[in-house]
């Protein structure tokens, strides 16, 4: 039996009555934590974070608190800035698009404590371009948070001051990698930066310390200072902890978010028990398990997964595609990831081809263009696969379409390289046969 | 005056306090000044790690990708420090899986590069691969064949076969970007060299990429024009064929060309030049790397500033006048009709007028020939130009230095005198060297009052047309020599075409009239003239032309004699 | 649009965008386009060039821009913008049949990939990358509204809200 959902980030999501106006909120105890932070020394919180174990959830998982521990307020001498990602753009997830509509509040409240943990200023929410509506709800709670003095000069009486701003941007993925998005906030052409040396840490927005966090990882900000460091580190598995919000979308029956504690279920749990199965009584194919770019899983396949125990000794199963728990070592364990938390689910009538040539698609669109590999590559990549899906497959376009990828993956100025290549390196590698015999087919044909 | 004046980045250049750090550089260790990136540690071992859109001058934009190479750290004991031998040095490295770029790479102590292991082979084959896949490969019909670095880094590292089978790419061709310079987007790898220039070193931001990922289109925004007074320094910048020389287009295959190291002479910077020439006819000029003077640049006044050298008009035949037409003659009767028209007149009845553009062996023979004479009303015809903070200097007279040291220029300012001498008769004869006398002020009726006048040109002028001795002499591609420049530093030019016609080296048609009024020979090379300046002159001694170089040396002159102003031509 | 219609609310507005950035005006380049396309519909040349020129730039560096995020444009479209999610779940939610169904029913002709805008004028229908509500493929933003599980039976109904 599945685990029941544990929600946190969305307690009040889609809660009856709920609205996402200040007064809504502080009655639900809103703004509560931010208050009880003020009476903290800034590096208090910081320490809290780190405790708490709690990793980004916009799709690398790196531990917020060490990079937080990046800046060291006391030595710095910059101002630092902290930039909200609201770009969400990685397809398969949808849960930013939730909180900033309908609990906009909470990631106020979780961007203060950490501004303020931060001794940030100045803060920005780069918001996706397509959320006009987030924009504004965003841009109306944060004129919320200033009316009731949680926001500009002395908040709460702290002698603090800060600043945050919603920035829209218009339409880039690329947007979502922090450099690229620190790009665009100052106003350029949103390239990546080469790192080293541009390293947001150190030189990010205006050459300036930055941090830059996804939405949900702010909003986990709030919870962490709410509950402490080290009880939120209790919630999922060590070194996984927190929940995490999973969108799945595809071939379910009841797409859609829930929210779980970290590794509490499997990937067979997931689609099964909470999404109602596959939908229209077709099996289940494939799974990518963390929003587009993560890499494919076959249903049918089997792992080792190295896991470690209680003890801490490390203990090897293995396991097949279903019994997958949901956490970023164990996805990271499978050869794919937790990513963004974007679950995409795909059955057995589907033709793998065409669906990875929408995947490169989307890649192809959305490569800024600035370094050669990916540039060409991606395009490339997604030129074969609309040839392939239209009859015109040759026998060697599978094993040239692996090639390409692998000659752009860790090649490239930005983690886009990886986003694009993988995809296609885990689409060819594992339905192989698939794709070869796309190109069997047309030789019949001709013949 | 040098890079760091000029450039605002100078990679290439390591800080002389720089500590030195130990890097294995593919298996060997070797010491590397801190802040050197891993492209130049590859040069500085005498070997080459390809790149495109580095460029030691501009920001660093790690777009190509074209120089990935392997790097490793040293391996590390359980207290996280590098497990060091007896030697001091890691007895360990950890290479990384995941390559790095040699551009943005500076190397860290201990550190490891492997520029040519099968990661980095496999990396610059595959980024190779990719440039072409949407390139025209077109160079049958393009200018930059044979120094396209598309051509070469594929021949070097690349497949020699395309598995690309899709439809290419389309994008603009034959782009007017400015009044010198075309652009075909399709060729164009967008490595931003050019953006960067515009911007960075020129402070003219009018270059752009628009659209996006595959498509992106380098471009200046509609209605405005890439015409800036370096513009075509993009051209050289550029590592394809992608931005192209109105001027130079199509004109010659540059493997056809000559390369010559020589000057320009536009102004009083002389920045280093290769020439480029085929046949006797110069094709095109371009910057030649001097740190100490012009950098990697040259402003585009300078490099199309040479088409005069082939003008139709261009003076041919040594004339001498009789009664009152011109008419070819010799050299040898020419030196020896004007040898005894001079003898006639005393020292004071001369007035010389030299371009200080001239070489130092030219002046010190004018000089020389002056003082024996005792001509000693002599100057120059400063011109004035336009400076700005880059690379032009007011001073449009490349060795102005040189003709005050020589003694022969006074800064204009016996134009005054000289004038109004000749319109008194005091003056009779008047030798103009590579000038008009037109510029100071003289009429025709001034010059048709002169008993004597004497025209040494490459082109017919005022002064030319009544004269009573032309002598077509060379122009800067034409003949050796040296130059110094408003900062002091004695440079080399070198001839790269034979002089049309019979003109004639200037320093041989002046050594000619001297030897007709003195008798004194003993000159028979350019050399030998260096040489006695090298013996009567301080600054020169224990110089040679050939120890002069091709970047040149700093001389220690006299006060006055350099004018430090970039604004004026005259020294304080 | 000419600048010359920019008004002084316009300029306002502006105002209080760039004070948003007191670091670097040019920051204020994303929300100046937005605005100018709100309030003209598109962005013209006039418009490339009034927003450098007020944010002290050269007028390449917002062309860079405009022609960069696919949000912009610098032709003007129908009157009704129709935005259809082309990427995978809204691909496997029937995203393909959505779109040939609003070109068909606002008689639009040409190519899928670019935008398409009915004769009349009054829509432009054109494929999107992926707008982050992939649980309720497919999703369709008509100008800056949003509409989920938006199925060939949906497409009538939608167009009349738009009429």
């Amino acid at each position: 039996m599945a685990a029941a959902e544990r929600r946190i980030i969305f307690k009040n999501i889609d809660s009856p009555g709920y609205t996402n106006d200040i007064d809504c909120y502080i009655e639900n105890g809103g703004y509560e934590v931010l208050k009880k932070s003020f009476k903290l020394e800034q590096q208090q919180i910081k320490d809290e974070v780190k405790s708490s174990q709690l990793r980004g959830r916009g799709g690398a998982g790196f531990p917020c608190g060490m990079k937080w521990s990046f800046i060291d307020i006391k030595k710095v001498q910059k101002p630092v800035y902290l930039i909200c990602n609201a770009d969400e753009s990685e397809p398969g997830t949808f849960k930013d698009r939730q909180i900033i509509h309908k609990d906009p509040h909470q990631l106020v409240e979780g961007m203060i404590i950490s501004c303020y943990a931060n001794n940030v200023k100045l803060a920005y929410i780069y918001i996706r371009g397509e959320f006009p509506h987030g924009a504004r709800i965003l841009e109306r709670a944060l004129n919320e948070a200033r009316e009731k003095n949680f926001l500009g000069k002395d908040i709460c009486g702290s002698g603090y001051d800060l600043e945050i701003y919603v920035h829209r941007g218009a339409g880039a993925y690329i947007c979502g990698e922090e450099t690229g998005l620190i790009e665009s906030l100052e106003g350029k052409r949103p390239y990546p930066r080469i790192k080293p040396p541009y390293f947001p840490a150190a030189l990010g927005l205006y050459m300036c310390p930055t941090i830059v966090n996804n939405v949900e990882t702010l909003c986990n900000v709030k919870h962490v200072m709410d509950l402490g460091g080290e009880e939120f580190s209790k919630i999922g598995k060590p070194n996984n902890t927190g929940t995490r919000v999973l969108c799945v979308s595809g071939d379910v029956q009841k797409p859609g978010y829930y929210e779980f504690e970290c590794g509490a279920l499997t990937l067979g749990e997931l689609i099964n028990d909470i999404c109602g199965g596959v939908r229209n009584g077709n099996g289940l194919k494939a799974v990518i398990p963390g929003g587009s770019s993560a890499k494919v899983l076959r249903a049918g396949e089997q792992y080792k997964l190295k896991e470690k125990q209680a003890d801490g000794s490390m203990a090897e199963r293995e396991i097949g595609l279903e019994d997958i728990p949901l956490d970023f070592d164990s996805l990271m364990g499978v050869g794919s990831m937790a990513g963004s938390g974007g679950v995409i689910v795909m059955d057995d009538t589907r033709d793998m081809v065409e669906c990875l040539a929408n995947i490169s698609e989307f890649y192809a669109h959305e490569s800024c263009g600035q370094c050669t590999p990916c540039r060409e590559g991606s395009l490339w990549m997604k030129k074969i696969l609309g040839r392939m899906a239209n009859g015109q497959a040759r026998p060697e376009d599978a094993g040239l379409l692996k090639n390409v990828a692998d000659n752009i993956a860790g090649r490239t100025i930005c983690a886009f390289g990886e986003a694009c290549s993988w995809p296609v390196q885990s689409f060819v590698t594992k339905f192989r046969d698939e794709f070869e015999s796309k190109a069997e087919r047309k030789k019949l044909t001709t013949v | 005056m040098s890079a760091a004046e000029i450039n605002p980045f100078n990679h290439d250049i390591a800080s002389g306090d720089a500590p030195m750090l130990n890097v294995n550089f593919n298996g060997e260790w070797i010491k590397v000044p801190k802040g050197t990136n891993v492209v130049e540690v590859t040069r500085q071992q005498g070997e080459f790690l390809p790149h495109y859109c580095y460029h030691p001058k501009l920001s660093i934009s790690g777009n190509c990708r074209m120089c990935l190479f392997e790097m490793g750290m040293p391996k590390s004991g359980p207290d996280r420090k590098p497990i060091l031998g007896d030697d001091g040095l890691p007895v360990d490295i950890n290479w990384l899986p995941r390559p790095m770029i040699g551009c943005a790479t500076q190397v860290s102590e201990g550190m490891g590069i492997r520029t040519d292991s099968n990661l980095a082979q496999e990396c610059r084959k595959g980024v190779m691969e990719f440039l072409l896949i949407n390139h025209p490969l077109d160079c049958p019909i393009c200018d930059q064949a044979g120094e396209c670095k598309l051509q070469e880094f594929s021949s070097d590292y690349g497949t020699g076969e395309s598995r690309f089978v899709e439809q290419k790419v389309k994008k603009p061709k034959n782009v007017d970007l400015g009044e010198r310079i075309v652009l075909d987007d399709e060729r164009c790898i967008l490595c931003s060299r050019c953006v960067r220039f515009a911007k960075e070193v020129v402070s003219d931001d009018v270059l752009g990429f628009v659209n996006r990922g595959s498509y992106n289109t380098l471009t200046a925004h509609p209605g405005k024009r890439f015409d800036n007074k370096y513009s075509l320094n993009t051209v050289d910048l550029c590592p394809v064929g992608a931005l192209t020389t109105k001027d130079f287009r199509f004109k010659m295959r540059v493997w056809f060309l000559k390369e010559t190291k020589s000057l320009c002479g536009h102004c009083a910077r002389g920045c280093n030049v290769t020439v480029g020439s085929r046949q006797n006819q110069v094709y095109r000029l371009t910057p030649r790397t001097n740190e100490e003077v012009n950098s990697h640049w040259m402003c585009d006044y300078g490099r199309l500033g040479f088409h005069f050298l082939h003008d139709e008009k261009r003076l041919v035949t040594p004339e001498s006048k009789v009664g009152t037409a011109q008419f070819p003659t010799s050299w040898v009767d020419l030196s020896q009709q004007l040898g005894e028209r001079l003898a006639a007149f005393n020292g004071n009845e001369i007035a010389l007028l030299a371009s200080a553009s001239m070489t130092n062996e030219e002046l010190f023979l004018l000089k020389q020939f002056a003082d024996e004479k005792g001509i000693t009303r002599r100057d120059v015809v400063p011109k004035l130009g336009e400076s700005d903070d880059f690379l032009a200097l007011a001073d449009q007279k490349s060795n102005s230095a040189g003709a005050r040291y020589f003694e022969i220029s006074n800064d204009g300012k016996n134009h005054d005198s000289i004038v109004s001498d000749i319109r008194s008769g005091k003056i009779k004869a008047l030798i103009c060297w590579q000038e008009d006398a037109s510029d100071i002020g003289l009429t025709a009726e001034d010059l048709q009052k002169l008993e004597l006048l004497v025209a040494a040109s490459l082109l017919p002028n005022k002064t030319t047309e009544l004269a009573h001795f032309v002598l077509p002499v060379a122009g800067f591609a034409e003949k050796r020599g040296s130059t110094i420049n408003q900062f002091g530093r004695l440079q080399r030019m070198n001839q790269a075409v034979a002089l049309p016609g019979q003109a004639r080296d200037d320093w041989e048609a002046i050594q000619g009239i001297r030897q007709q009024l003195s008798g004194k020979n003993g000159i028979h090379f350019i050399e030998d003239v260096f040489k006695q300046i090298a013996s009567s002159y301080s600054p020169f001694s224990n110089l040679s032309l050939s120890k002069v170089g091709d970047l040149g040396v700093d001389l220690e002159l006299p006060d006055g004699v350099l004018n430090k102003d970039k604004d004026s031509n005259t020294p304080a | 649009m000419s600048t010359s219609q920019v008004t002084a609310e316009f300029e306002k507005q502006v105002d209080e965008l760039v004070s948003h950035y007191p670091v670097s005006k040019r920051s204020a380049s994303l929300p100046l386009l937005h605005l100018w396309q709100e309030t003209f519909g598109h962005i013209s040349d006039e418009g490339v060039d009034w927003i450098a020129e007020k944010l002290e730039l050269q007028p390449i560096n917002i062309l860079e821009l405009v022609t960069f995020y696919p949000m912009f444009r610098q032709e003007p479209v129908g009157k009704h913008h129709i935005k259809i999610c082309r990427t995978l779940s809204c691909a496997l939610g029937g995203a393909d049949k959505t779109h040939a169904c609003f070109k068909k029913r606002i008689q639009a002709e040409g190519d899928d990939h670019g935008p398409l805008t009915s004769p009349d004028n009054n829509y432009t229908v054109e494929f999107v990358e992926c707008i982050a509500s992939c649980g309720t493929a497919p999703v369709v933003m008509i100008d800056d509204d949003f509409y989920e599980n938006v199925g060939e039976e949906k497409v009538d109904e939608l167009l009349k809200k738009y009429d």
